[in-house]
């Protein structure tokens, strides 16, 4: 049953990223199919026993960003737009590199991993994955408050029309 | 149970999607995108790991690198908002004054 769902989630993302791919000629129709990887990931991730994650999967990426690519891409009214792959070396040379990765990866697969540890009943629940990131990994979690806030100030700036 | 090796193919492949899309699109939002793309696989690997060696931590990393996803989402969207401004057009190929 699981691994079952796992395989339907994981044809959806990969059709939703090829859709992204392979979809020149119009932004907003790319965007939405990105939307169906990042909640067939998020669904992925709750079957992973990651419950927290997955929740913040659906709510940030489809939730917050790509609504942001969206409005950018209605703002500047970029609804047709054929900025495909120009040049024909250009496709061959990027097709090349992604084999050389890929085999890169497949040739990591069959390691020895044996079967997933057991874990006790509130793994990956917002209990225990808060519990350790307000203790172990308190530092960093203060500074991600800094990096969103210079974000912030980044992006205020550079979508000024002008710069004083 | 879901084997980690399907796990960590889904992943790879997710992420040569994102390669090939970073390295043959021009429409500097669908780059930016195909990063994001990037990004959830690694997620997923790391989701994945965690999972099967029952411990927190990959759960903690990909929090992190959500929230610096979101950062250079908000970064990215405003140079494309500043760079549509300035040249019309948002085409990577507009933008190459430091390009050699």
């Amino acid at each position: 049953m699981t691994l079952g769902l796992f395989y339907f989630f994981a044809f959806i993302a990969i059709a939703g990223a090829l859709g992204m791919l392979l979809n020149t000629k119009n932004t907003v129709a790319g965007a939405l199919s990105l939307v169906a990887t990042m909640i067939s990931l998020g669904a992925i991730y709750v079957l992973l026993d990651a419950y927290l994650i997955g929740v913040l999967q659906i709510m940030v990426y489809a939730g917050a960003i790509l609504v942001l690519f969206l409005f950018v891409v209605m703002l500047l009214n970029l609804r047709n737009d054929d900025f495909g792959a120009v040049g024909k070396l250009k496709p061959v040379v990027a097709t090349l590199a992604a084999i050389a990765l890929g085999a890169g990866f497949l040739s990591l697969l069959p390691g020895e991993f044996g079967p997933p540890q057991e874990v006790a009943a509130g793994f990956g629940g917002y209990r225990a994955v808060g519990a350790e990131l307000f203790t172990d990994y308190l530092l960093a979690f203060e500074v991600t408050s800094l990096l969103l806030l210079s974000a912030m100030i980044g992006a205020v700036i550079l979508a000024k029309r002008k710069i004083d | 149970m879901i084997p980690i090796t399907h796990a960590v193919a889904l992943s790879g492949i997710l992420f040569l999607l994102g390669v090939l899309g970073a390295l043959t699109r021009r429409n500097l939002i669908a780059i930016l995108m195909s990063i994001e793309l990037m990004l959830n696989a690694v997620n997923l690997a790391l989701v994945a790991f965690s999972r099967q060696w029952g411990n927190h931590s990959g759960q903690l990393f990909v929090l992190m690198v959500i929230v610096v996803a979101a950062a250079e989402v908000a970064v990215g969207l405003g140079i494309v908002l500043s760079l549509f401004r300035n040249r019309e057009s948002v085409n990577v190929d507009d933008a190459s004054l430091l390009k050699w």
